[in-house]
């Protein structure tokens, strides 16, 4: 009898038993998407209270030009989609456990992130010269709302926060000896999560806004 | 060994290229969609749809929850569908806004 606990052997044991993970993943890696599961719901509502203004004020201005507007926009898509795609490369050189390949495609996602940020930047300067406030539009866009300005800058900045977040998250992760293969892939998640978001603010805030001819 | 890699199911290099290739070629359909005239319902509805696609493809491919363990697909997703989905329910509200002015 050196079993300290009774067990019944006519129920077979399972994976909510105790002892293990029923999803499978450890703890973190839960927790990672736990949390990218809550900042979804913060940039849909976002999202969502954009959709709400814009839908009922008449005169939303539509100001994006192809250039440089739309194309520094689809620019920035194509960089973080292709730092998405370096990333999951990093990921798999870490399964494999190819260090010196991890660092090199994290730093190659790193650089998709910040040409993201460096093209964001300009094009927010673009838009400030035009007379683009939070709190107003440039008069030159005609009878016009505030709330472009608000949702606009609101949106897309705390975006570009994440993605800057992402960047130094990216950073430290490549750079800590301690490392391991599931620290790059929750560091990955991250940043598809990054990428996940802005597949929707691209179109509702940009491509929405394409200046009619 | 990038063959025996792209025939693994869940670290195949050549399956990630495709999903990447693909989100390329749907942002680039949004793009041409957003100089064509469209009625609004109807470009909202593409550009929408598009995006689910592109945010399915992420998720499912290169955030792996296609090959993780179902309970997790079952806790994350419907959690997320329902609850953005509900936040549609001001969107009468707007139309109000849009329709009657004056009440603003």
């Amino acid at each position: 009898m050196s079993q300290v606990i009774a067990e019944d052997r006519s129920v077979p044991a399972t994976v909510w038993d105790g002892g293990v993970s029923p999803y499978k993943i450890g703890h973190k890696k839960l927790g990672m998407w736990l949390f990218i599961l809550s900042d979804s719901l913060t940039f849909s509502a976002l999202l969502f209270g954009y959709s709400y203004v814009r839908m009922s004020t008449p005169n939303w201005p539509t100001p994006f030009d192809f250039s440089p507007g739309i194309l520094y926009a689809t620019v920035m898509t194509a960089c973080l989609l292709s730092s998405s795609l370096t990333m999951v490369m990093a990921v798999n050189a870490s399964a494999k456990g190819d260090r010196g390949a991890v660092v090199k495609w994290i730093g190659a996602t790193m650089l998709g992130g910040l040409a993201f940020l460096v093209l964001h930047i300009r094009e927010w300067f673009h838009l400030i010269d035009e007379g683009l406030k939070p709190f107003a539009s440039p008069a030159a866009w005609g009878p016009s709302t505030p709330l472009f300005g608000g949702t606009f800058f609101t949106i897309t900045g705390l975006h570009m926060f994440h993605v800057l977040t992402g960047v130094i998250y990216l950073g430290v992760i490549a750079a800590r000896k301690k490392s391991n293969h599931e620290d790059v892939e929750i560091c990955g998640l991250y940043w598809h999560f990054v990428d996940l978001v802005w597949m929707f603010v691209f179109p509702l805030i940009y491509i929405m806004s394409i200046k009619a001819k | 060994m990038d063959a025996e890699a792209a025939h693994g199911q869940s670290s195949g290099n050549k399956l990630y290229l495709l999903v990447w290739f693909g989100l390329l070629i749907l942002t680039a359909i949004e793009v041409f969609l957003g100089y064509e005239r469209l009625p609004l319902n109807l470009m909202l509805v593409l550009l929408m749809g598009l995006s689910i696609i592109k945010a399915a493809l992420i998720i499912f491919y290169f955030m792996h929850l296609k090959f993780e363990r179902t309970a997790l697909i079952l806790t994350i997703l419907p959690a997320m569908v329902i609850v953005i989905s509900l936040l549609s329910i001001f969107f009468p509200d707007a139309l109000r806004l849009l329709t009657h002015p004056a009440n603003r």
